[in-house]
């Protein structure tokens, strides 16, 4: 499956901005994003309940964009588990294949098989609806897969009415069958840690935009939008307005070296920094001068409450670490990255575009 | 459901459409008779009344004997509404709270009694209230219609209550509150919509009863519905007053439907979605 | 889980004294009918179950009660699915949809010898349009004097008047099915019949129940309309058991008769809508079962 170009326009008002995007076969992507912002509407699109209102859906060069949902293959669990309720667990798997007119020893077979990936054997003949949650989420799932050559599996926060408790379990089995099936995963969620740990790319979607895709890794270390820097993290990245003049920056006259030459680039400009890459040192040369107001000891690690003149920041001293006297802030130039209007202004020279 | 053609109303429409026309038909019969004199009505067949008037309501509105009788129903049935809630909004919070001696069977028991056909208690209603001197009052009726109204607002409120959780009950006991404040400042208006549907089928099944009406009534509290039965035999079917006094009699059922009309949907569900 | 309360008792009193008044009372009044006899002069005797007997055998009851088993089968078989058919076809949103409802729900609020009266000059040959239309098209129709005819109307009329009743209870089902239902199963590629068979059906399995039991009830213990519409007739066309007992118990003032007639009617009520109940409700109760 590759190449998805999609723009859905709703009555005027961009519900889902123009965007191209790629899915590779086999990856596990996370679509992480406040409510509202779009997600679950692209991945409506990619299942075929929400038809775009331009641009195409193209799986393995086939165009799908007007197929129906059940022509293309795919797996979708909803936020809330949906279950036929007067149907057993298998009466339930085998309801897609029934719609599809397959015979009887082939129905068995796939159900059976699929109830035995989903751990699911020693309920087949219990009425769907008595059972918990978890187990209505993986009878959701089954549906999808129980048909060969399932093309991919879409999870719209299938997370959110599950025990925390089992979330664990869930998720793990998640992977499980992500890795046995090899189909591509797309995973809807608001959740940056589940997003993190569920996928190997996270795409960051803002007000029906994409601002990002790449790694766990890429989105930490370098945040291509200041909501990719906010959002992911706790607490998020720290943002400084400020002048730039060469390798140079100024927040509230304050200098602060930036570790490349930026010359002037146009637009609001504010500086970004994780909490993590921000050391503390007492009085040391070259470092801001700060103000301690409030440290939160969370065990492994401490979150310092600090302010720069008149902005706040916070900083990050891993275990044993203490706040010194007459503190002032070091930046890790590697991870201090500028930002022109809310996008990331490529560092000169380092590397090419993000 | 999202398919490209969703701008163009589906064909499937015209099932309710046709049916709200198979309503309406009848019903523009009867305003259309009430319209017509009835030389007009006996004489000819027309589809819309050629000499309009408006005598028929005229009549109607200025008798005293006609127009008592809404007055009389709308008494009883505004009684009968006021006693059942009264009643049954306890009763139904002890079945949906607590489980007691014989609940489950009370709670049958007491639906049966929604089962139990008016004909069969016309005969012991009359000599009942009799010996009580209630008949021809409107507290007979009122109470004679709680028969089926209160099993039914018991179910209603019953099914509203299942669906509030019991911890509020809990926090508001351990923030102090007594019973009867809780019941009234807290929870009452948690299932107001609740009442409010139970409210409107006591309106509407007291409304429309008849049979033990007539029974229990002679003049002084005879509702509408009796009025216009004895009408139709004695003035030689006076159709042009008789169709006028129908027509009046949909007016309040109307009017109260339109004030219920966003919770229909949800009232038929009767809270246990 | 509930906890265990006796005084929840106190909560349930004024409805026992209340229906005690209004329903146990009057029942036990015909109770003791119905075992008596009397020559006036408030002079009673006992002739056990005498009436019962003579009840259970006559003829008119007889037609009577298969004129009520066989109008109830014809409502329900019309009603139900017609309901069923009309609450899939509404719309779920939009503005429409509050005034349609309001529409629908008008004849539910209308006193029920008006819908007598609403029909009679709807029906009638001289002054109605449905009789005038049917005439002037050549159809022989006359419900004052035809049997066929009759019936016809009154189911009509019983249509007319409830079947708002199972649309309402069913639209309200329906609507409360969360959209997710309807993608999954375009998803599993279930076409509309698989829909209704696995997701709508199984929604409104309970105000079904409520829906066939109610109509059912109601329409056993028919009264007002073919009383106000037909008075029985043409003949004992159209006299159900209801008009007959009013009949016996006001008119003829056969109180014995009437009050064993009473019993035995309001016991046919109770078991057919407990036969209902559960044969509706059994796949539940073994689901529930099941699970323990």
């Amino acid at each position: 499956m590759d190449n998805i170009a999609h723009r859905y326009t709703q009555d005027g008002a961009h519900a889902l901005q123009p965007m191209t995007m790629e899915w590779r076969d086999g990856g596990a992507y996370a679509l992480l994003g406040p409510s509202g912002c779009g997600k679950t509407t692209l991945l409506n699109i990619i299942s075929g309940l929400v038809a775009p209102s331009d641009g195409r859906v193209v799986f393995d060069g086939r165009d799908v964009t007007h197929l129906p949902p059940q022509e293309r293959n795919i797996a979708q669990v909803f936020q809330f588990p949906v279950v036929y309720d007067s149907m057993t667990v298998a009466e339930n798997l085998e309801f897609p294949l029934r719609n599809q007119g397959l015979d009887t020893a082939q129905r068995r077979r796939r159900v059976a098989e699929v109830l035995e990936l989903l751990e699911l054997t020693h309920a087949a003949r219990h009425k769907a609806r008595n059972l918990g949650a978890d187990s209505k989420q993986k009878i959701s799932l089954g549906r999808g897969l129980v048909r060969t050559g399932a093309n991919a599996i879409l999870l719209d926060e299938p997370l959110t009415v599950i025990d925390p408790a089992l979330k664990w379990e869930l998720r793990a089995q998640l992977k499980k069958v992500h890795q046995q099936i090899g189909h591509t995963m797309i995973y809807v969620t608001h959740d940056q840690t589940e997003a993190l740990t569920v996928a190997d790319q996270v795409v960051v979607m803002l007000e029906g935009r994409v601002l990002q895709v790449g790694t766990p890794q890429e989105l930490f270390d370098r945040p291509a939008h200041t909501f990719v820097g906010t959002f992911i993290g706790s607490p998020g990245m720290n943002l400084l307005p400020c002048t730039v003049g060469g390798s140079t920056a100024r927040v509230e006259d304050t200098p602060v070296p930036l570790g490349a030459d930026y010359g002037s680039p146009p637009g609001a400009l504010e500086l970004g920094i994780r909490p993590e890459h921000i050391r503390l040192a007492a009085g040391a040369a070259g470092g801001l001068p700060v103000t301690v107001r409030k440290v939160d000891d969370l065990g492994r690690e401490q979150i310092v409450h600090a302010r720069l003149g008149s902005r706040d920041l916070a900083i990050i001293l891993r275990e044993g670490e203490a706040v010194p006297d007459n503190p002032v802030a070091l930046f890790d130039t590697d991870y201090l990255h500028l930002y022109a209007d809310g996008v990331r202004v490529p560092r000169p020279g380092a590397e090419g575009t993000p | 459901m999202n398919a490209p053609g969703r701008h163009t109303v589906p064909w499937r429409y015209i099932v309710p459409v046709l049916y709200i026309a198979f309503l309406l038909l009848p019903l523009y019969w009867l305003l259309n008779t009430s319209f017509k004199t009835n030389q007009e009505i006996l004489s000819s067949f027309t589809l819309w009344p050629a000499d309009f008037t408006l005598d028929n309501y005229r009549h109607i509105l200025t008798d005293p004997s006609w127009y008592s009788g809404y007055i009389n129903s709308t008494l009883y049935v505004v009684m009968n509404t006021a006693i059942a809630l009264a009643v049954a909004l306890p009763a139904a919070y002890a079945f949906s709270r607590y489980r007691f001696l014989g609940d489950k069977h009370l709670f049958f028991w007491l639906l049966s009694n929604r089962m139990a056909p008016p004909a069969v208690f016309v005969l012991p209603f009359f000599q009942l209230y009799s010996a009580f001197g209630l008949i021809d009052t409107h507290i007979a009726v009122a109470l004679a219609h709680c028969l089926f109204n209160v099993p039914l607002a018991v179910w209603i409120l019953e099914g509203f209550m299942s669906g509030i959780p019991r911890e509020i009950d809990e926090t508001a006991y351990i923030d102090g509150y007594s019973f009867g404040r809780f019941f009234a400042l807290i929870f009452m208006p948690l299932i107001r919509s609740g009442i409010g549907i139970a409210a409107f089928f006591c309106f509407m099944f007291s409304w429309v009863e008849l049979l033990i009406a007539r029974t229990l009534t002679v003049t002084e509290a005879k509702p509408i519905a009796a009025i216009m039965t004895r009408t139709v035999s004695a003035s030689g079917l006076d159709w042009g007053v008789l169709t006028a006094a129908g027509v009046l009699t949909i007016i309040p059922g109307a009017l109260v439907i339109y004030f219920v009309r966003h919770h229909i949907a949800r009232g038929f569900a009767l809270g246990r979605v | 889980m509930k906890s265990w309360n006796n005084r929840a008792w106190l909560l349930v009193l004024p409805v026992l004294v209340l229906v005690a008044f209004s329903a146990v009372i009057p029942l036990m009044t015909v109770v003791n009918y119905s075992v008596q006899d009397s020559f006036g002069n408030n002079e009673f005797f006992w002739v056990g179950t005498e009436w019962f007997q003579e009840v259970l055998a006559s003829e008119r009851f007889h037609n009577a009660l298969l004129r009520n088993l066989l109008f109830s089968g014809i409502v329900l078989a019309i009603e139900i699915p017609l309901g069923i058919a009309i609450a899939l076809c509404m719309p779920t949103r939009g503005i429409g949809v509050s005034f349609c409802l309001v529409l629908m729900a008008l004849p539910l609020l209308i006193p029920w010898n008006v819908v007598g009266t609403i029909w009679q000059i709807f029906g009638r040959v001289d002054i109605g349009l449905l009789g005038h239309w049917l005439n002037a098209a050549g159809v022989e129709f006359n419900y004052t004097s035809d049997v066929t005819d009759a019936w016809i109307t009154i189911v009509l009329m019983d249509v007319w008047h409830w079947t708002s009743l199972v649309v309402l209870l069913c639209y309200s089902a329906l609507v409360a099915i969360p959209e997710a239902y309807y993608q999954a199963a375009r998803i599993d590629g279930a076409g509309r019949w698989s829909i209704f068979r696995a997701i709508q059906l199984p929604r409104m399995k309970r105000v079904l129940i409520i829906a066939v039991l109610l109509r059912f009830m109601d329409s056993f213990m028919i009264y007002t309309e073919p009383f106000v519409l037909t008075g029985g007739g043409p003949g004992n066309a159209t006299t159900f058991l209801s008009i007959d007992l009013v009949q016996m118990a006001v008119g003829q003032f056969d109180i014995g008769p009437a009050a064993a007639m009473s019993l035995i009617y309001f016991l046919i009520i109770l078991a057919l809508s407990w036969v209902f109940y559960t044969v509706m409700t059994r796949d539940d109760e073994q689901a529930q079962e099941g699970q323990r």
